[in-house]
C-alpha cells in the first residue's frame, strides 16, 4: 500500500547516519553549445537494509542517478554521503576503490566476460582488490552456491541460461561482501519467470542485511521494493513507501503450473 | 592487482581470441625470424672474407717498383724496375720481423710441351718464394738455393699450366721449353685458387730467378739485379704497419733518397684489400639487417592495429571492469601485458624460424649462414620494446575511458 511521500522523507531524514544522504545533486552533460541538465537537483535518504525501486520514463535521469550513486559518475555540483563519507569529487582512482569494495553491481546484459568460466567471473571484482587465488576461488565457490549455481562453476556464460547468468552477475556483485546492490533493470533482458526467480534471490539478500537499489520501469518489478522512487525531469517527484510482494511466494505458486509432473 | 594476476587476464584474453592473437604474432614472427636469418647471413659472408685472409695470409706485404723520375718526367709504376734482388735480402737480413722476402722477376711467355703449348705467367724467383707464400709442392720437389746460384734450368708447374701441358700425365721429370728454353719439370704446386682480384693463380711457371734474368725474361734486365716485386712475409704475432714503416725506412736509405723525395717503390699489403672486402661485406650485412627490420616494424604496427581493434571490440569489457573496481593503471598494464606478451611470443617463435630458415639458406643455397647469440639477444630485447612501444597507444586509450561510457558502449 503507498504512503505519503513526504511522511517517508522525514522519516528517513531522522536516521541517524543513512547509508546514502544526497543534496542537491545535479549533473549537467555538456552537449555542444547547450547543456544537458540530466539531474536538477535530487535530495535523498536512503537507509541501510533498505529495498528501493528507482522509476521513470527514459530521460527522467534515474539512470544518471544511478551511476552517481554507483560511483561511476561524479555530479557536477551536490553532495553524496556514502555512509558518512563525502564521495561526491573524490579522484578516479579512489572511486575504483569504492566500486570495488563497498558497491555490488548488476546491469541489464548480465556483462560477463564471454568464453570465461563462470567462477572466474564471479572472481573479477577480488582480482582487482588484490585477494590471493586461493581466496578468491573459496569466495566465487561460496557466493555460487549462495545463488544456487554450485555446480555450474566451470561453465561459460554461453552454456548457461540468461536467468543463470544473472545469478553469476548477482554472484559477482556479491563476492566483495558489499553494504550496497545497484541493479540496473536486472530482469529487463529476462522472461517473467526467471524474473521473478531474480527478484525473489534479490529479496532475499535484502533480508540478510544487504542495501538494494534496483532500477525499473516495470511496475510488476517495483512492487517487490518496500521503497518506490520515481524521477520525472531530472527531478524526484515521487518517494512512497510500499507494502512488498514476496517474489519467493510467486516463485513457488507458479512452479505447480510450471511441472506439474514435478508434484 | 598483483602483477601475476594482470599477466594471467592478459593470457585469457590472448587464449579466448586464438586465431587473431596468431595472426599478429606472425607479424613479429616473420620480422625476427627475417632479421635473425639475414644477420645470419650477413655474418656467414663476412666469417668467409676473415677465412680467406687467413688463408692467403694477412701478413703478406708486397713491395713494387715504383715511380721512376727522369729529366723531370715522372713515368708510372714499374716503368722502370727501382728495387732490386739485393734489396730482398737486405730486408730479410735486417728486419727481424721478416720471415723471408722473395724477390720476383715476371714476365710472361709460351710454354711447350710436345706439340702442345700454353701462354703464361713466368715468375723468376728464389726458394724463400714459395716459403713467403706458404705454398707447397705436390709432386717433385721444390727449387733449391743451388739451382739459383748456377741458373739450373729446372721449372716448379702451377696446377693449371701442368694441367693445360700434361692433361692427367705426370709432369715430373718431363721437359717443357720455356720461351724456346728447355727446363727439367721438378715439380708440381699445390693448388692456390683465384687470387682477390680474380687471377688464377694457378696459371704459372716458375723457375729459378737467375735463369729468368739470363736465359729466358733476359732483356734489360739482364745485366741488373732488379726485380718487379719482393713478396715478404711478416713473422706472425709482429706489428704489420710497423714492419712496413721499418722496411719503407730502410728501402729509402738504401735507394739513398732524400727526406724530400717520395718513394720509388710501393708497399702493398693484402690486408688492405681484404679490409676493404670485409668493410663491404659488413655494409652489406648491415643493410640486409636493417631491411629485415622494417618488416619489425611492420610486424609492430600489426600488433598497435589489433590493439586498437580488441580495445574498441572490448569497451564493454573495459567499462565492467572499471565498474568492479580495475583502476585505469590496472586497465593500461592489462593491454599493455597483451601486447608485450604477443610481441616477445611472437619474437620466440621468429627465433626459432630464423633458425631453421638460416639453416635452410645455408643448406640449399650453399651460403654460409652463422647465427649469433648477440642477434637472437637483440632480436628478443627488440620485439619486447616493439610491444611496449605500439601496445602503449591502444592501452592508453583503454585506460581513459570513463565507466559508464565504456559500459553503454554498443
Amino acid at each position: 500500500m503507498p504512503i505519503d511521500a513526504a511522511s517517508s522523507a522525514s522519516a528517513g531524514a531522522s536516521d541517524p547516519a543513512p547509508l546514502i544522504r544526497v543534496r542537491d545533486l545535479v549533473k549537467i552533460y555538456p552537449l555542444g553549445e547547450t547543456a544537458v541538465r540530466a539531474l536538477a537537483g535530487v535530495s535523498v535518504d536512503i537507509a541501510e537494509g533498505e529495498f528501493v525501486a528507482v522509476m521513470g520514463p527514459s530521460g527522467s535521469g534515474k539512470s544518471t542517478f544511478m551511476n552517481l550513486i554507483g560511483c561511476l559518475d561524479t555530479p557536477t555540483s551536490g553532495s553524496y554521503l556514502l555512509a558518512g563519507e563525502d564521495v561526491a569529487h573524490l579522484p578516479p582512482d579512489a572511486l575504483a576503490r569504492i566500486r570495488n569494495l563497498r558497491i555490488g553491481f548488476v546491469f541489464q546484459q548480465f556483462n560477463l566476460l564471454p568464453r570465461t568460466s563462470a567462477r572466474d567471473n564471479v572472481e573479477l571484482p577480488l582480482l582487482y582488490a588484490g585477494v590471493p587465488a586461493a581466496a578468491r576461488h573459496a569466495a566465487a565457490r561460496a557466493k555460487l552456491a549462495q545463488v544456487g549455481l554450485a555446480a555450474r562453476e566451470h561453465h561459460t556464460p554461453a552454456q548457461l541460461s540468461g536467468g543463470q547468468q544473472q545469478r553469476v552477475a548477482i554472484a559477482r556483485a556479491l563476492v566483495n561482501d558489499p553494504k550496497l546492490i545497484l541493479a540496473d533493470e536486472p530482469t529487463g533482458a529476462l522472461d517473467s519467470g526467471t524474473s521473478l526467480e531474480v527478484m525473489a534471490l534479490l529479496q532475499e539478500l535484502n533480508r540478510g542485511g544487504i542495501t538494494v537499489i534496483v532500477v525499473t520501469h516495470e511496475q510488476d518489478i517495483a512492487a517487490f521494493a518496500s521503497r518506490l522512487l520515481t524521477f520525472r525531469d531530472g527531478r524526484l517527484i515521487g518517494d512512497v513507501a510500499n507494502e512488498p510482494k514476496d517474489a519467493a511466494a510467486q516463485v513457488a505458486a507458479r512452479r505447480p503450473q510450471a511441472e506439474p509432473a514435478a508434484a | 592487482m598483483n602483477f601475476l594476476a594482470t599477466l594471467r587476464v592478459a593470457l585469457d584474453a590472448l587464449r579466448v581470441n586464438k586465431l587473431r592473437s596468431m595472426l599478429t604474432m606472425l607479424g613479429i614472427i616473420i620480422g625476427v625470424g627475417a632479421v635473425i636469418t639475414m644477420v645470419a647471413v650477413g655474418a656467414g659472408a663476412q666469417a668467409r672474407v676473415e677465412d680467406q685472409i687467413k688463408s692467403l695470409g694477412s701478413n703478406l706485404i708486397i713491395i713494387l717498383s715504383g715511380n721512376f723520375t727522369s729529366g723531370g718526367v715522372r713515368l708510372g709504376s714499374g716503368s722502370q724496375l727501382t728495387i732490386t734482388e739485393d734489396d730482398a735480402y737486405a730486408l730479410a737480413r735486417e728486419i727481424p720481423s721478416v720471415q723471408a722476402a722473395a724477390p720476383t722477376l715476371r714476365g710472361n711467355g709460351q710454354v711447350v710441351f710436345g706439340n702442345t703449348n700454353w701462354a703464361t705467367q713466368i715468375s723468376g724467383i728464389t726458394p724463400e718464394y714459395l716459403e713467403a707464400r706458404q705454398w707447397e709442392v705436390v709432386a717433385g720437389r721444390p727449387i733449391d738455393p743451388s739451382q739459383v746460384d748456377s741458373a739450373a734450368k729446372v721449372a716448379l708447374l702451377g696446377q693449371t699450366a701442368a694441367r693445360s701441358l700434361f692433361g692427367d700425365a705426370d709432369p715430373v721429370g718431363e721437359t717443357v721449353r720455356v720461351r724456346r728454353v728447355p727446363h727439367t719439370v721438378i715439380g708440381v704446386l699445390d693448388r692456390k685458387g683465384q687470387s682477390m682480384i680474380g687471377q688464377d693463380q694457378d696459371d704459372v711457371v716458375l723457375i729459378p730467378i737467375t735463369t729468368a734474368r739470363k736465359r729466358v725474361l733476359g732483356g734489360t734486365n739482364v745485366k741488373t739485379r732488379n726485380v718487379q716485386n719482393i713478396t715478404v712475409r711478416v713473422r706472425d704475432g709482429a706489428d704489420i704497419a710497423a714492419t712496413e714503416q721499418e722496411m719503407r725506412d730502410l728501402l729509402r736509405q738504401r735507394h739513398k733518397l732524400q727526406p724530400s723525395q717520395e718513394d720509388d717503390f710501393f708497399i702493398r699489403n693484402l690486408s688492405e684489400v681484404l679490409a676493404a672486402q670485409e668493410a663491404s661485406s659488413r655494409i652489406l650485412a648491415l643493410l640486409l639487417a636493417a631491411i629485415a627490420s622494417v618488416s619489425l616494424v611492420v610486424g609492430g604496427i600489426g600488433i598497435m592495429n589489433i590493439m586498437l581493434v580488441s580495445v574498441t571490440e572490448r569497451t564493454r569489457e573495459i567499462g565492467l571492469r572499471m565498474a568492479v573496481g580495475a583502476r585505469g593503471r590496472d586497465i593500461l598494464t592489462q593491454f599493455l601485458v597483451e601486447a608485450v606478451t604477443l610481441a616477445l611470443i611472437g619474437g620466440l617463435v621468429g627465433i626459432l624460424l630464423g633458425a631453421v630458415a638460416s639453416y635452410a639458406v645455408g643448406h640449399f643455397a650453399g651460403w654460409r649462414t652463422e647465427m649469433s647469440a648477440a642477434s637472437v639477444l637483440l632480436a628478443v630485447g627488440f620485439s619486447g620494446a616493439i610491444g611496449v612501444f605500439f601496445g602503449f597507444y591502444p592501452a592508453r586509450t583503454a585506460a581513459r575511458l570513463v565507466p559508464i561510457d565504456a559500459l553503454r558502449h554498443e
